[in-house]
């Protein structure tokens, strides 16, 4: 299925760019005029995945997060990716409450909230070369 | 973002305003817990009513303010009217152990009540 609408963005790994990504992607995704619940859902969803990036795939480091949206009719197809360590282990990653870094206050319920406020989450991930997280989310209010 | 807080009785309130996530966690962490040194009270309210956004980064915020809390035998209430910030509340389960009010009045009530 082709999109109707795609864009790109590259950031470096700064905090601050947590909220410029979410609202880059809501901004995106509004164009296809979902609910206001519905682009919150979008955006909590990237901020989680850009957090994650950021602190645990480039741990604080300088790298680069790259975010690919892409707009279906209905739905939208948001990929996040870095270059950084990687996850050893996705499965246990993925479980609520988890969290690779206790020492910092960390919820691990990160992946938990993404795959709550999407459809579907899939991540790739090679250590030492980094992480890809897809989210994918159908806009029902859109289905007609 | 921003951090206000105000005494009402034996409660402190810290009213958070803006976004809530990793990049302001860590101000706000620091400004609750410099709060609650120099204050007196022993009970504290989250209010998140002015809060717009929140992610899991939130949850480790209040979680951390909680056991903080605790350990003095204080009391927590959180006031939230957003439906957003209500999943995450409820996905993390602090809805069990954290009331959660739509209104400050009621929070401010409740945790007055249970001093006594």
């Amino acid at each position: 299925m082709q999109p109707i609408n795609e864009m790109n963005l590259e950031f470096i790994s700064k905090s601050n760019n947590e909220s410029f990504a979410r609202i880059v992607a809501a901004a995106f995704v509004s164009q296809l005029d979902p609910t206001v619940e519905e682009l919150a859902d979008v955006k909590t969803a990237v901020s989680e995945a850009v957090t994650n990036a950021i602190i645990h795939g480039y741990e604080n480091t300088t790298g680069i997060v790259k975010m690919n949206c892409k707009l279906y009719k209905d739905s939208v197809e948001i990929t996040i990716t870095d270059k950084g360590k990687g996850i050893e282990n996705v499965e246990l990653a993925r479980q609520p409450l988890y969290t690779s870094r206790p020492d910092m206050e960390r919820s691990g319920m990160g992946f938990t909230v993404m795959e709550s406020f999407m459809d579907k989450v899939e991540v790739f991930s090679e250590v030492g070369k980094g992480t890809t997280v897809v989210l994918y989310k159908t806009f029902k209010s859109l289905r007609k | 973002m921003q951090i206000k807080f105000s005494n009402r009785g034996t409660t402190l309130i810290a009213s958070i305003i803006g976004e809530l996530d990793h990049h302001s966690a860590e101000y706000i962490r620091q400004k609750i817990d410099n709060e609650m040194i120099k204050s007196t009270n022993k009970n504290v309210i989250f209010d998140l009513s002015k809060l717009s956004f929140m992610d899991s980064s939130g949850i480790g915020v209040i979680m951390g303010r909680y056991k903080n809390i605790q350990r003095l035998n204080g009391k927590m209430a959180i006031v939230n009217t957003n439906a957003q910030i209500d999943r995450i509340l409820e996905m993390a389960s602090i809805k069990k152990i954290i009331p959660v009010y739509e209104k400050l009045d009621t929070a401010i009530g409740a945790l007055q009540q249970s001093v006594r």
